[in-house]
């Protein structure tokens, strides 16, 4: 099978989307498409990764993510093997940085790790000799969703540039918005963040997006609406007075719908929680909500990037042809 | 740096000439070409005039080649790990840093375990200082009993035993009603309070707040925590008359507010850390977590007015900070590290950034990391003095280096210095006439004749 993989440029890991260049982002996303079509048939194996192991480090509870990327790395013929934490010896002790070393010394092809500390990540990544995946950091970044996110909106609308897009809801716990924040604005689309006060991060402003508090002016005109989960489980206090509340002001139902263009897509990265954030009417609707495409695309996009990060034939010093 | 520690050296006796030096005089605030007499441990003369056609026969004399010769350095903040840590720091370990640092005399902490909330610790450290024989040490005090911040621990006791002032190290008092009684009660013995101001509800975070935070994902600490604090501590101070010193300034409103209660009249006093002057936030990019401070590294603007401060005399005293943490307490990933960077080795040639970028004179400078700390903990330091004890140290001032962790002399290595390019370097350390350090350029024969 012939892929595209001539506008992607070889990188050591996937740590995030910040630095990136829009032609190594594009690259990604032209690799995602081809792997598409073979998703969709009946024989959706290929051996593209055979030999490789990876390894699913995942230090936080994850569902989606971790079985998406185990779903695209057994589609392209790879070992996989699940590291389950809560049960591994970092309950005993062990720091983050013995695990790494002991994971490495086992040789995988490519680590994939979700770590609930921002920037841990970075810190594996300089400990180990093998490509290390991103699949969530702290508040920090979460590449693969902002890549999926991207393949999403460019499939819909043929290309991101010029996009107005709203993400809404609680930036502040939210690694998907930094990570789209920087994804978006590298491929030419103008970002708008919506939210109360109390879930804005200090500064956001620096990062270049235009910053609203209300709903109304926040989804004026926008092309794209991304709804962000509340992170009750990241906030110590009280960040909004009730959920009843949140749900009022910055829920996205039918009527703040109708503020955004009439052909605007709504999006999530999942889990939703309806009627917190999201209605259930416009979650479930099939002409706008796109939430189960992102789904979908997360697999084709992770198996790109493990194909760009470890795919084919390694040459005599080491490095992946 | 490298060089040689000499603890065995005996109690200075005789008389020792110090000639050809560039004397730099904080409390005169001067700087001239000239000469300092020691006999028997003490400052005998000293001037410009002094050996002018040489030292007189029969004295042991030292060229000093035209470097630059000043009263040793007085850091009047320094975290050790002993007792209860010594993996981190012992006080061997801290007082050899200190001499290789230029630092005659230290303040040490007592965050300690257990803390110095009890007149017998203030005892232990000036038991062990005698018996390391290398840079004086002098003990806080705790504020309050386990530096919890609630009930006084025992103020006069302490200070009978030695202790020079009193705090609660990194922690800050939460309570103006426990600060209120504190400033009230020390004035029955004239104690020095010295206090690190930071609203505990708003400094949780674990950077400064701000752009940089934000892409990094890291909660935030405001600059607003601190101003808030200062503000509180001035009000507390005018109204019982205390004698308050806050520590570790490092914002831009902080040092406004200050001046302001200054310009009024009130007696408060402030100092700042070395990096508060020399780093802004963008040296924790990249997750470094050499550079987590209590508080936190700041913005540029901060920084700026951080100088302006020790330009203007806001800011009476810079302090190394000094707190040193092991690889298990850094390599780990930043929310999860510890606070803090050692800084005994690195205060004389971060500070001399200071004059070498036209901020700040010589005897200023020394003002700042000498005289003005020792005059407000009541050292007998600090000054050229007929009298005064010779604690002196022996620098170049332009000697150009990089800072590597690896050859630091400090137990742990976390400094948010490395491989910083810096100048000036320490030649010899002098405490009570005694050569504790020599740096191997100034060993030779010729030097020490």
């Amino acid at each position: 099978m012939t892929n595209n993989r001539a506008g992607v440029p070889r990188l050591p890991h996937l740590l995030g989307i910040e630095g990136l260049s829009p032609e190594t982002i594009s690259g990604l996303l032209d690799l995602s498409e081809t792997y598409i079509d073979q998703n969709r048939s009946v024989d959706k194996r290929r051996d593209r990764l055979a030999g490789r192991t990876i390894m699913n480090l995942f230090f936080e509870n994850s569902t989606r993510t971790r079985t998406s990327f185990e779903v695209a790395a057994k589609r392209l013929g790879a070992d996989v093997i699940n590291m389950d934490v809560a049960t591994s010896s970092v309950r005993k002790g062990e720091t983050l940085l013995d695990t790494a070393m002991t994971l490495n010394a086992m040789r995988p092809d490519a680590i994939v790790v979700r770590h609930h500390e921002s920037g841990a990540v970075n810190l594996l990544s300089q400990k180990v000799n093998c490509a290390v995946i991103n699949a969530g950091d702290g508040q920090h970044e979460h590449p693969t969703q902002a890549l999926l996110d991207a393949l999403t909106i460019r499939r819909r609308r043929g290309s991101l540039e010029g996009l107005l897009v709203a993400i809404c809801g609680d930036i502040m716990h939210s690694r998907v918005a930094r990570s789209n924040i920087h994804l978006l604005q590298i491929m030419g689309a103008r970002v708008r963040v919506v939210g109360p006060p109390t879930l804005m991060p200090t500064d956001v402003e620096k990062m270049g997006v235009e910053v609203h508090y209300s709903m109304k002016t926040g989804l004026k005109d926008v092309d794209i609406v991304m709804m962000l989960r509340l992170q009750t489980e990241r906030m110590q206090g009280s960040f909004v007075p009730s959920i009843s509340e949140y749900f009022h002001f910055f829920g996205l139902d039918r009527a703040k719908l109708q503020y955004a263009k009439p052909d605007a897509l709504i999006m999530h990265p999942g889990p939703m929680n309806r009627g917190v954030e999201i209605d259930s009417e416009v979650a479930d609707d099939l002409d706008r909500s796109v939430i189960h495409e992102q789904v979908e695309m997360g697999v084709t996009v992770r198996m790109a990037c493990l194909d760009a990060l470890i795919g084919g034939q390694r040459n005599q010093f080491g490095a992946v042809a | 740096m490298s060089g040689k520690i000499d603890k065995t050296a005996p109690p200075h006796a005789g008389s020792t000439a110090y000639i050809n030096a560039r004397i730099v005089d904080p409390t005169g605030n001067t700087e001239y070409l000239g000469a300092v007499l020691i006999s028997d441990g003490k400052i005998a003369d000293f001037g410009p005039n002094l050996f002018a056609s040489g030292a007189p026969y029969g004295i042991q004399s030292v060229d000093c080649r035209g470097h630059y010769l000043a009263p040793g350095l007085v850091d009047t903040r320094v975290h050790t790990g002993e007792p209860g840590e010594e993996h981190k720091e012992t006080l061997e370990s801290a007082g050899t840093a200190a001499a290789v640092g230029g630092i005659t005399s230290m303040v040490l902490l007592p965050d300690t375990e257990p803390p110095f909330d009890d007149a017998s610790l203030i005892e232990f450290v000036a038991r062990r200082a005698r018996q390391v024989k290398l840079a004086n040490m002098y003990a806080y005090g705790a504020l309050t009993v386990g530096l919890e911040g609630k009930e006084l621990a025992e103020i006069g006791l302490l200070a009978e035993a030695g202790a020079v002032a009193f705090t609660d190290a990194d922690h800050a008092v939460a309570n103006a009603q426990v600060m209120r009684r504190a400033l009230y009660y020390a004035k029955t013995f004239d104690a020095l309070i010295v206090h690190l101001p930071q609203e505990p509800a708003l400094s949780g975070g674990t950077m400064t707040s701000g752009a940089m935070a934000t892409r990094l994902g890291l909660s935030g600490s405001p600059p607003l925590a601190e101003v808030m604090m200062v503000e509180r501590d001035i009000r507390l101070a005018e109204m019982t008359g205390g004698r308050m010193h806050l520590t570790k300034i490092s914002t831009a409103e902080s040092v406004e507010v200050i001046a302001a209660a200054k310009a009024r009249g009130l007696k408060i006093t402030c100092d700042t850390a070395a990096p508060y002057f020399a780093l802004n936030d963008l040296a924790v990019g990249d997750y470094r977590t050499f550079g987590k401070l209590v508080p936190p590294l700041r913005a540029e603007k901060d920084r700026l007015a951080i100088v302006e401060g020790l330009k203007d005399g806001t800011i009476d005293a810079i302090v190394s900070d000094h707190r040193p943490q092991d690889q298990d307490s850094k390599r780990v990933p930043f929310a999860q590290a510890e606070p803090g960077g050692i800084g005994l080795e690195t205060l004389l040639p971060i500070s001399l950034e200071l004059v070498h970028a036209g901020h700040l004179t010589l005897p200023r400078l020394f003002q700042l990391l000498s005289s003005k700390p020792a005059s407000l903990f009541g050292l007998p330091a600090g000054r050229l003095a007929k009298g005064a004890p010779a604690d002196l140290v022996l620098f170049e001032a332009d000697y150009a280096w990089k800072i590597d962790r690896d050859d630091l002399w400090s137990k742990t290595k976390n400094s948010p210095f490395d491989e910083r390019p810096v100048q000036g370097r320490v030649l010899a350390t002098i405490v009570g006439g005694r050569t504790i350090y020599r740096d191997d350029s100034f060993t030779t024969a010729a030097a020490f004749a």
